[in-house]
């Protein structure tokens, strides 16, 4: 079963689950659970591949954190069936599955040194203790904190005791590591430097690694697939380029990112269909992929950086929207800048890169100016 | 100008500051080091019929010398007579039994307590803490009642059937463990639920999910981690209990001899204020090794 992943792997890359014939690793089927009359996680089902960087990712209380430890086995599901490499994991208690977890306040013992956390579960599975040493070195040398060996946990920075708690939870080889907010604690440049060790190390060990998330960025550079949660449900799983690009749903486009969205109804204009939208001077083009009928109410979607804006009549050719509008706000982010354009009763938010410095740019406050995008680049929602 | 008036104004902060760490030294010494001194002051004399009944430390002689005399005979008497250093030991030895007595019964009490929902902690804790809010010796007698030979345990076990005869519970050692571990397990459960109710779950769950055993886990990391509880309540047990003296007396009644009691004959039954004094004087030395003891691991905790 395993050589099967393992073929898959080779001709699918980071891609696992597009391979004809490959078989999850990690199976949850129809898993609900319930506290009483909340419903944290309900019905889900979903597929994980050996090897995937797989991030869950949602809000606080969109039961992405229950659906972890279940798998980890903290908590039973109330229904519903987890298999992890095949095997069923009804009652089995933590200490006996193959999967182990980085805790996101790291729980790391804080009466032992750094050596002896890694080492405890090792000497739990009764490894010898020439080969526990041996272990604990290499593991330690590769989060580099072979130097801090000897520390306790309260001696070490914070980007240090995530590595501790990597190392320990890493050094018993699991089948699956489960990773609750992993970089949740660190601030911005050691998130960024952490996020690509994280990377490196899986890529390196090949073990399948489930990330529990509620920041969309850490989720887009991080893993190979998400699944966006809410409500104890998935919205929607899918690479970052597909969840990022072509979201499903309202509340995915919204989720990752932000997105400009127009309501309307869908209106026949000329040959084709346009979206009637009444904050709006004039009907917007829909792009080809939609497939509903006249009459029907949906939201055009856009993002912010794929939004053009000029001063004279955009002469985009072809499928192109092309709309009024003032510049109402400039926010500058150095690196670009943020624009809020009134459009008849609607903002409209634009990215734009600073390719000239801040005194030398075209577009600043209160200018008339024309927004635009390619019909292709809009999503069409209907939920 | 303002600069000078703001370092006056520090200055005097300052000032407040060391008078406010002084209060609490000044009350140890005048309510704790002078009373001791006094103490070791009477250890140190003889028995006098007079009143005080002991001899003066400082004497005028004949030829107009300031003399000071400090007999060591009431340390020599404690030491080779066999009753106090019997008596020492006993002590110890009961109040050692009664610290793990209460250990081991206040320590599944505490962690319940502190892994119990907020609102039935509070409950439970009160319940610990409710016995203070009657008197001590009323709840001592309360015990008699129940272990004497007509008391109500004889009673329900004859009622029962197990015995046919009164078995002697009351004024025996058996009483003394049953009052001491009764009255000091509250201090055994109140640092012990300090320590464990700031005792993080997660480590559990990451023992657990390391491949602990809960057994393990709790000899790998729940133990380990409530030591500072363990010592703190231990303390709080065996040194009061040590020296107690209403406990034995009414509950053991002569027939088990602690050096309080000991104490407690030599100054009323005997008058002897010097050799009260000296049983006084190295009860604290025997008390003070387990303090320092717990110094000594509460500065190497903080140390490192």
């Amino acid at each position: 079963m395993s050589q099967v992943n393992d073929a898959a792997a080779g001709h699918y890359g980071d891609r696992p689950w597009l391979a004809p014939g490959a078989v999850p690793f990690i199976h949850i089927q129809g898993v609900s659970k319930r506290f009483g009359d909340f419903v944290a996680v309900d019905n889900v089902d979903l597929e994980i591949y050996k090897g995937e960087l797989f991030a869950l990712l949602g809000g606080s209380g969109c039961g992405k954190t229950t659906l972890l430890r279940m798998l980890a086995g903290f908590e039973e599901p109330s229904s519903g069936n987890i298999f992890i490499d095949g095997a069923d994991m009804r009652s089995v208690p933590p200490y006996e599955r193959p999967v182990n977890m980085m805790f996101q306040s790291y729980a790391l013992f804080p009466h032992m040194r750094v050596e002896q956390n890694v080492a405890y579960g090792l000497k739990r599975d009764g490894v010898p203790p020439a080969e526990v040493r041996r272990r604990v070195e290499e593991m330690l040398a590769m989060v580099e904190l072979s130097d801090f060996a000897r520390r306790k946990p309260h001696q070490l920075s914070g980007g240090q005791r995530q590595r501790v708690a990597l190392a320990r939870a890493l050094v018993k080889r699991p089948k699956v590591l489960l990773l609750d907010e992993p970089l949740a604690a660190l601030d911005k440049r050691l998130r960024e430097q952490t996020q690509f060790e994280l990377m490196n190390i899986q890529d390196k060990l090949g073990v399948t690694f489930i990330v529990v998330t509620h920041d969309q960025e850490e989720a887009m550079t991080l893993s190979t697939r998400i699944a966006v949660m809410d409500a104890g449900r998935f919205v929607q799983i899918g690479t970052p380029t597909e969840i990022y690009e072509y979201p499903q749903t309202r509340f995915t486009a919204s989720f990752i990112g932000t997105i400009n969205m127009f309501e309307g109804t869908v209106v026949r204009d000329g040959g084709g269909l346009a979206l009637d939208c009444a904050d709006l001077p004039m009907r917007l083009a829909l792009p080809e992929h939609f497939d509903g009928g006249e009459g029907q109410q949906i939201t055009l979607a856009v993002r912010p950086e794929k939004i053009r804006m000029s001063k004279t009549q955009d002469a985009g050719g072809g499928a192109v929207v092309s709309l009024p509008g003032k510049v109402r706000d400039l926010a500058y982010m150095g690196n670009l800048s943020i624009y809020r354009v009134e459009v008849g009763k609607a903002v409209v938010q634009i990215t734009a890169p600073n390719q000239r410095r801040l005194d030398q740019r075209e577009i600043t406050w209160d200018d008339e100016v024309h927004v635009g995008w390619d019909t292709a680049s809009a999503l069409a929602l209907t939920e | 100008m303002t600069r000078g008036l703001q370092t006056a104004l520090a200055r005097l902060q300052g000032g407040w500051q060391s008078v406010v760490v002084l209060v609490p030294y000044f009350w140890l010494l005048l309510f704790f080091l002078v009373p001791f001194f006094i103490v070791l002051k009477i250890s140190l004399a003889e028995r006098i019929i007079a009143s005080p009944p002991f001899s003066p430390l400082f004497q005028w002689a004949e030829d107009g010398a300031l003399t000071m005399r400090l007999l060591f005979d009431n340390f020599v008497w404690l030491w080779e007579d066999e009753l106090y250093v019997e008596t020492y030991l006993n002590s110890l030895r009961i109040s050692i039994v009664s610290t793990i007595l209460c250990l081991l019964i206040g320590y599944p009490i505490a962690y319940g307590i502190s892994r119990a929902r907020p609102t039935a902690r509070t409950i439970l804790l009160l319940m610990v803490i409710l016995p203070f809010w009657t008197s001590f010796l009323l709840r001592v007698y309360a015990w008699i009642g129940l272990l004497a030979d007509q008391g109500t345990i004889n009673n329900l076990l004859i009622f029962l059937g197990v015995i046919d005869s009164p078995i002697r519970l009351l004024y025996s050692e058996f009483a003394v463990y049953v009052g001491i571990v009764y009255t000091y397990v509250p201090f055994m459960i109140l640092p012990l639920y300090a320590n464990m109710e700031k005792l993080d779950l997660s480590l559990h769950e990451a023992a657990a999910d390391l491949g602990a055993r809960p057994l393990t886990t709790f000899f790998t990391v729940t133990l380990p981690m409530t030591l500072p509880g363990i010592i703190a309540g231990s303390l709080l047990v065996f040194i009061p209990a040590t020296g107690e003296f209403v406990i034995p007396d009414l509950l053991g009644g002569g027939n088990v001899l602690m050096i309080g009691n000991v104490l407690y004959g030599e100054f009323n039954a005997n008058h002897d204020w010097p050799v009260a004094a000296a049983v006084a004087v190295a009860l604290l030395v025997v008390l003070v090794v387990p303090m320092m003891i717990y110094q000594r691991v509460q500065a190497r905790e903080s140390g490192i």
